[in-house]
């Protein structure tokens, strides 16, 4: 396969945006009419890419695997989402965007994609709210906005802590519109079980419809895979139960080369494991870390009090208690980027800090933010600060305004009262800053096969912003992959409908029927969740916040023989012409159970530390993540060999023109 | 703790379907009610029994999937949740619990506890959205100034989940409360309200014709929604509704 | 009739408009019968005035008739389709957690009440209708007082009379303050309007019941 072209436009960085867009091929709106397009789930970049490229006069066909396009993960998503708009006056700018970023993701994505990404970011919030999307708004009716961990700038808005609905509900709506016009075709309970490439270019899918099971051809022009990350991976994580890797692993069988797998993002906030029955886990917002101080007890007497329920912490004296993130960070405190948080609270946890019996949580602690709160509503409002009791209901108000919803989620989950006891949390999986490799107009190693959203590796380097999720979902959906895909379907007006009827489609749909076959037929005897929790157990122990050499070695090989004991062993019930979930998780299951060991590979290879990815033979002697640009300033590509471990790498070199880079430092 | 669980088994579409009761032992109350049927198919699995169909994703209690009627109610005895975030420790030990689809002529039972609820995207094809394309020269997104008090209602009727409890929960399996949550948003949006009359009316006509009952203000649905959208939001579509089909 | 089973948002209307004039019926209703406990000669001018004034007869009677018709009638399609709509029961359904028992029942009450409406035509409506347009007997004003006391007589009637203004109760406890929902009246006053019609419906069918009760015992 050819080394890798990012096909990045000439030109200075701020204008090759402009001038790509100005220079590429059109498809003329007569002619559109006589293409197809296939999208892969319909999360942020999915449903945005299929309402536009609908819009545009493209035929389109969606497909999720959920009832309904709407339940799409994206919807999860609570914090907000970036523009630089600087509607606040702070000094914001597309600019200061596209620096926070770039240093944010620590020197490991592509500036000129990062660029573009910040360019378009204003568009979206005006689109969006020309759908209707409600953002918060002030008493003056424009937009409110809020800030988010390290940046220092006010730049995310925000619909409570909801933002990941309403956006997703407005791409849903647009969706709807053309489907209601009879140019989006939904296929909505669908999975996409392989890609058809006719004469080297992506000309179809394979789908299995979940309900009858039966396995249909759909030729199209072109195919997008937006069907997010892979964080399921590690079993336990913030994904959906339902969220996979499956579609962009199909391509990468294909051709697609896979990259950066190893970078993984692990929330900092989310609601600690109470037991083996856990089958997900629960984020709750970043924004809560403006207010919240994070803790650990100073002495492990008091841990083992705290654990066996004879102390409770609001009874430890301010001396006795550390407050590591401002200890270590002073100049960010506890808001501090997603990776130095979640490796901090790992620190004192491996220590034997931990607060819960699992001896893996950490308080986030309101009591101060309520009594800050409280004596200056107190104050404003001309009572008496020295109240103890008033100011404290006066602060729990603030507060409820502030996170209510999610202080509601914690007590429903964990049943305790984050008012008056500080929450414990613990770093969750939550978002692969990883993916299928793209070029500057999204598409991957194969002609015709995009990536966008989530799916693909491209704009968040090692480490992702909060809030930057959604700007690049939309983004690549809205405003990036409608015009370059233009250029590549401008070939295609005379090629007319794609025939399903030939020896590439046989070949494939054979391929996924055997594949059905083999599970149903292998009578095992453990049932599929057995190994993904195995699966999960060896990524999160081996693979997780932090990584070495010895471990990464054994991860590789157990994943290697979990994966011949499940072909070997797994038990899969029912039948293939019925509503069937077993059988679907099968065949994810199998991806995840490939995709481990190359996430496995890419990490040993990768020696340095930066953003999400922590080597432990690669740290300051402060415990602090060490780069190594000399060695490592590229985006590992790996090229599909049968065997994960026999992936070979190609390396795209990243090149800082407009940058200087810099260690990363927030203390 | 342990339970008796007594779960509607239906194998499709058109096939009848029954209760069928299952014991289950060992359940902690930290589990999620999703949790706990997790922990059951995995005992059927093992016993050769076809296990449980049932849906869900986020388990977050924000997409919208899971569905179950538990003890009689939508998304079970707890209130504000869905049936992810119901936790065990909301019923006693030794309990009967009965778990049943979400059920309305216009939510078909794919399989056991699956429904299918396309009937909701049906009705926002017909008009769920405001009529503007991408183009990224939409006005400057605080070219219109909204009134707060608009802006939270808008949103207070935005976070619908699209789950159908409401149907399910009403006595006449109406969709009232669904549809008005998307008319209200829009109708109280100065983005929306160009196209309102048309929203209103070609939405109740889908809505009609899906099959749902007719509201007749039992309030069951306002109570059961997970997400707790107001019955205001069904006045102010009659109000819509009204004063569009008066334009005519 | 077609033009509005079509829509279910113009039936919900039509139940509304249908429901609130039949509340406005009522109130008349009741005036003119709480007039027969203080003074037998008003009473008698009042119900001889209704009785014989032709807009009253020809005009409001008809639209009166036709209301209640309507109103029961679309009840029933109501009903109907919206049975319809569930065609397989749920095994365990607790209502009475999430609705009041007068939103749940409104065809019962609202079966209680017409055959009360039976009862009452037989016993006033047909009798008068006789008197008036077929037998055409010669009108004596004064009659109408004794008409009604006779009624009274039989602790049965009133017994049955009793039962069924509780279920007009019933009934409008959820029907009065549903019918200002359905027309989309809903905002700052809902509340205070709630408590008028909660006090409305309380306070109306227990003044007929009293009113029976008082001329059954000075009979």
């Amino acid at each position: 396969m050819a080394s890798l072209d990012s096909k990045i436009p000439e030109g200075s960085l701020s204008d090759k945006w402009t001038n790509h867009k100005s220079h590429i091929n059109l498809v003329s709106p007569a002619n559109k009419r006589l293409i197809d397009v296939i999208v892969v789930g319909t999360g942020l970049a999915g449903a945005s890419a299929a309402a536009t490229l609908a819009e545009l006069g493209y035929n389109v066909k969606a497909f999720c695997f959920q009832d309904s396009p709407r339940r799409a993960h994206s919807i999860a998503a609570q914090g907000g989402i970036n523009a630089a708009k600087n509607y606040q006056g702070d000094g914001d700018s597309t600019y200061r965007l596209f620096y926070d970023t770039i240093k944010g993701g620590d020197y490991r994505s592509r500036e000129a994609n990062v660029h573009r990404l910040a360019e378009v970011s204003t568009n979206i919030i005006d689109q969006c709210v020309a759908q209707g999307v409600p953002f918060a708004r002030d008493y003056g009716g424009l937009l409110d906005n809020r800030s988010f961990g390290g940046v220092l700038v006010s730049r995310t808005f925000y619909a409570k802590g909801q933002t990941g609905q309403q956006l997703l509900l407005g791409a849903y709506s647009a969706m709807n519109r053309q489907i209601g016009r009879g140019k989006i075709k939904m296929y909505n309970r669908h999975e996409m079980m392989d890609l058809v490439i006719v004469d080297g270019k992506a000309r179809g899918i394979i789908a299995r419809n979940l309900v009858t099971g039966q396995i249909e051809r759909h030729g199209a022009h072109a195919v997008v895979v937006a069907s997010g990350g892979y964080g399921n991976v590690f079993f336990l994580s913030t994904n959906a139960m339902g969220s996979n890797v499956s579609a962009g692993w199909k391509i990468h069988q294909k051709g697609a080369h896979f990259a950066n797998p190893c970078f993984t993002q692990i929330h900092p906030t989310c609601i600690p494991v109470s037991g083996d029955h856990q089958s997900k886990l629960t984020l709750m917002s970043e924004s809560l870390r403006n207010d919240g101080r994070i803790w650990v007890p100073k002495n492990l007497e008091d841990v083992k009090a705290i654990r066996e329920g004879r102390l409770k912490p609001t009874d430890l004296k301010e001396e006795d208690r550390d407050y590591y993130l401002e200890r270590r960070y002073p100049a960010f405190g506890n808001l501090v980027p997603r990776d130095v948080a979640s490796r901090a609270a790992k620190e004192r946890c491996d220590a034997g800090f931990g607060v819960n019996k699992t001896g893996e949580a950490v308080y986030l602690d309101f009591a101060s933010a309520i009594v800050r709160y409280g004596k200056e509503q107190a104050h404003v409002k001309g009572l008496d600060e020295k109240d103890s009791v008033l100011v404290k209901k006066l602060g729990q108000d603030v507060v409820r305004s502030k996170y209510g919803n999610l202080f509601q989620m914690y007590e429903k989950i964990v049943d305790q009262n984050p008012y008056e006891m500080p929450m414990m949390i613990y770093p969750a999986v939550h978002y692969t800053m990883g993916g299928v490799w793209v070029d500057y107009n999204l598409m991957t190693s194969i002609p015709g096969c995009y990536a966008i959203g989530e799916a693909n590796f491209s704009d968040h380097g090692a480490n992702r912003l909060g809030a930057s999720a959604l700007m690049q979902g939309l983004a690549d959906g809205y405003f990036v992959l409608p015009y370059t895909i233009g250029d590549y379907l401008s070939n295609d007006i005379r090629t007319g409908p794609i025939p399903t009827n030939t020896p590439e489609f046989d070949a494939a749909e054979n391929t996924v029927k055997d594949k059905i076959n083999l599970f149903l037929t292998n009578k095992g005897k453990n049932s599929v969740d057995h190994y993904h929790k195995k699966l999960g157990k060896i990524m999160w122990d081996k693979c997780g916040m932090s990584r070495n050499a010895k471990g990464l070695k054994e991860a590789m090989s157990e994943i290697k023989a979990l994966r011949e004991d499940f072909y070997e062993n797994v038990n899969v019930p029912g039948t293939d012409s019925e509503f069937n979930e077993q059988l679907a998780k099968a065949g994810r299951v199998a991806d995840f159970l490939e995709l481990g060991e190359l996430f496995a590979k890419d990490a040993l290879e990768r020696t340095e530390s930066c953003g999400g990815h922590f080597r432990e033979e690669s740290q300051t002697p402060e415990g602090e993540a060490m780069r190594d640009d000399e060695n490592f300033t590229f985006v590992s590509a790996w090229e599909y060999k049968g065997e994960p471990a026999d992936a070979v790498l190609h390396k795209e070199e990243l090149n800082y023109e407009e940058i200087e880079v810099k260690t990363r430092s927030y203390k | 703790m342990n339970l008796t669980l007594k779960i509607w088994r239906q194998a499709n579409t058109s096939a009848q379907g029954k209760m069928q009761t299952y014991p289950i032992e060992n359940v902690s109350p930290d589990m999620s009610f999703l949790e706990m049927m997790d922990v059951l198919n995995e005992q059927l699995i093992n016993k050769g029994i076809d296990p449980v169909a049932f849906d869900h994703d986020c388990r977050e209690g924000i997409c919208g999937m899971c569905s179950m009627y538990i003890n009689g109610e939508a998304h079970g005895p707890d209130r504000l949740v869905t049936t992810c975030q119901l936790h065990m420790r909301k019923f006693k030990d030794g309990e009967t619990i009965t778990i049943e689809p979400f059920r309305a002529n216009a939510f078909p039972v794919v399989k056991d506890l699956a429904v299918d609820r396309s009937a909701f995207d049906r009705i926002q094809h017909a008009g769920g959205f405001v009529s503007v394309n991408t183009s990224g020269n939409t006005q400057d997104a605080n070219a219109i100034p909204i009134n707060k008090h608009d802006a939270d209602n808008a949103f207070d009727a935005a976070t619908c989940i699209g789950c159908g409890a409401c149907v399910a929960s009403c006595k006449n399996a109406s969709a009232m409360l669904f549809v008005s949550a998307k008319v209200s948003q829009y109708a109280l949006l100065p983005q929306g309200k160009v196209e309102a009359a048309d929203r209103v009316l070609n939405m109740v006509k889908q809505m009609d014709e899906e099959g749902f009952g007719n509201c007749t203000n039992t309030g069951a649905c306002e109570v059961e929604c997970p997400k707790g959208i107001s019955l205001e939001n069904i006045a102010r579509m009659n109000r819509e509704y009204l004063v569009a089909s008066a334009k005519g | 009739m077609s033009g509005l089973i079509k829509s279910s948002l113009a039936r919900k209307y039509a139940m509304a408009l249908s429901g609130l004039f039949l509340i406005v019926f009522l109130l008349q209703h009741f005036t003119i019968n709480l007039i027969s406990v203080f003074s037998e000669e008003v009473f008698n001018e009042v119900s001889h005035f209704m009785g014989n004034n032709p807009i009253v007869q020809f005009i409001l009677q008809p639209i009166l008739i036709f209301g209640v018709l309507f109103h029961f009638t679309m009840g029933f399609v109501l009903e109907y389709q919206n049975r319809s709509s569930r065609a397989q029961n749920y095994a365990e359904n607790k209502g009475s957690a999430n609705s009041t028992w007068m939103s749940r029942n409104m065809i019962w009450s609202g079966a209680v009440i017409l055959s009360f409406l039976g009862l009452h035509f037989v016993d006033f409506w047909f009798p008068e209708m006789n008197y008036k347009y077929i037998e055409v007997l010669p009108e004596n004003p004064n009659r109408y007082f004794e008409e009604m006391v006779h009624k009274f007589v039989s602790p049965v009637r009133v017994v049955l009379y009793a039962v069924s203004f509780v279920f007009l109760m019933l009934h409008l406890l959820h029907g009065f303050s549903s019918s200002f929902q359905s027309v989309g009246l809903n905002n700052k006053y809902t509340k205070a309007l709630k408590s008028f019609t909660i006090a409305f419906s309380v306070v109306i069918p227990a003044g007929f019941i009293f009113i029976a009760f008082f001329h059954h015992l000075n009979a």
